[in-house]
């Protein structure tokens, strides 16, 4: 090997920005981050030609951390505003980044569309089966027996299930991840980027204040037994029936994805003509 | 492991994910307002930066090599990073001990087993040569783990808890 040789090669280092994330020490999301940023150095981008888009929570503040285009929307909508500007930008990396609550409960409505429409994106869920940043309410993922101060005895309600809805709402990559195998997750994502399409990623990440519990999912992860699959039926079994620890890709379809003709093309001069008052 | 060079670059390449991880550990720390700690790691993120500063050194390298592929490591990480989730906003000097002497104990044996392969001569000596310093690390961690104080029984409680509901 000689040395150096890839002086112009961007590193994970060149994707994080100096804002110091202010998630609680042990989280899984500071995993997640880096392997969003290792990810994005292995497939060879540049930070201005990728955007991370989100909506809130603790997972929502990555666009913060990274030295790309960021865009830290509204509660829920993170998958609207990045399903636009793909469509006007189709040049741009489009990563959308999400939490259980965010992704599933207020946005979910938005996740079954953005499955269905095939735009291609990258849609990281970090699942950890709580609401952690408003103090610990169930989140749609949480098990309906989990007891806490604030849902005593648990919801009762069973959980809400994203991989199968991803599936049937027509997304076209399907993969479960876990936050303690950064090299894996970035891995994933680099895959998820690549193939054309819808791609959603669910990281299991944990969250150590409200769920300290789940500390213990090092041990229940465990590798997909078998490859990824582009029957649909196929890899819908294989959800339904899984432990909901199997990593890896489950489904990677070959559905067209969704790109309007026509990107934005209009200036901002003409489109602010439009709502000039005396245009009316 | 083919060439010496491809086994410096490894070295090199672990070395720098230890100190990134450990450096940003520090940061964390300092966020939670826990100064103590967070020296403690911004000091063990100084140290494995001088492993590979003499990595460079050594090789004549003006700068990083060729790193080989994050994932190229047998584990989930590098044999020397220790995992994210190991943190505790109320860890003490102790628990930062403990985090580095596992990863030096397994720094040690990734040299080891690499020094124990039918790898080039000098790979194998390089593995030996640095394994021992590996070793050496792990004889002054456990020194240094005796002269802090040893954590109480519920060192993590806090009385103003962040996961208290208002």
């Amino acid at each position: 090997m000689n040395a150096p040789a890839t002086a112009a090669a961007l590193v994970a280092k060149d994707f994080k920005s100096d804002y110091k994330p202010v998630w609680c020490p042990g989280c899984g999301d500071y995993s997640v981050l880096a392997a969003i940023t290792k990810a994005l150095a292995i497939l060879g981008l540049r930070p201005e030609n990728v955007a991370v888009v989100s909506g809130i929570g603790c997972s929502s503040r990555i666009p913060a951390y990274t030295t790309c285009y960021g865009f830290h929307g509204v509660h829920g909508r993170a998958l609207p505003v990045a399903t636009g500007l793909k469509a006007a930008r189709p040049d741009l990396t489009v990563l959308v980044a999400s939490g259980d609550g965010d992704g599933y409960s207020i946005g979910g409505n938005h996740f079954l569309h953005a499955c269905r429409r095939n735009v291609d994106l990258t849609y990281i869920v970090m699942d950890n089966h709580v609401y952690g940043m408003t103090k610990g309410q169930p989140s749609p993922t949480t098990e309906p027996d989990w007891s806490s101060k604030l849902a005593p005895g648990g919801t009762g309600l069973r959980e809400f299930h994203p991989l199968v809805i991803a599936l049937a709402s027509g997304a076209s990559f399907v993969a479960r991840a876990f936050s303690g195998d950064p090299n894996g997750c970035a891995q994933m994502i680099a895959e998820a980027v690549r193939h054309p399409g819808f791609s959603f990623i669910e990281v299991l990440s944990p969250c150590v204040t409200f769920r300290p519990e789940q500390r213990a999912w090092k041990d229940a992860v465990h590798a997909a037994p078998v490859a990824a699959t582009d029957d649909a039926a196929r890899a819908a079994r294989r959800i339904m029936t899984d432990d909901g620890f199997n990593l890896g890709v489950l489904f990677k379809g070959k559905r067209a994805p969704y790109q309007p003709a026509s990107g934005g093309t209009q200036a901002v001069a003409e489109l602010e003509a439009g709502f000039r008052l005396g245009s009316l | 492991m083919d060439t010496y060079a491809d086994f410096m670059a490894r070295a090199y390449a672990m070395e720098l994910e230890a100190t990134e991880r450990y450096a940003q550990f520090a940061d964390q720390l300092d966020t939670h307002n826990n100064r103590e700690v967070a020296q403690m790691f911004r000091k063990l993120a100084g140290v494995e930066a001088l492993h590979a500063k003499r990595i460079l050194e050594e090789m004549n390298w003006p700068s990083m090599p060729a790193l080989p592929p994050a994932f190229a490591w047998e584990t989930a990480e590098g044999p020397e990073t220790a995992p994210f989730d190991a943190m505790h906003y109320l860890m003490q000097p102790f628990h930062a001990l403990e985090i580095a002497l596992k990863c030096e104990l397994q720094a040690q044996k990734y040299f080891e087993d690499i020094a124990a392969t039918k790898a080039p001569a000098a790979v194998r000596k390089a593995a030996t040569e640095m394994a021992d310093e590996e070793r050496e690390h792990v004889r002054l961690i456990r020194d240094w783990l005796k002269r802090v104080p040893q954590p109480k029984p519920g060192w993590d409680e806090d009385p103003d808890p962040p996961s208290v509901t208002e």
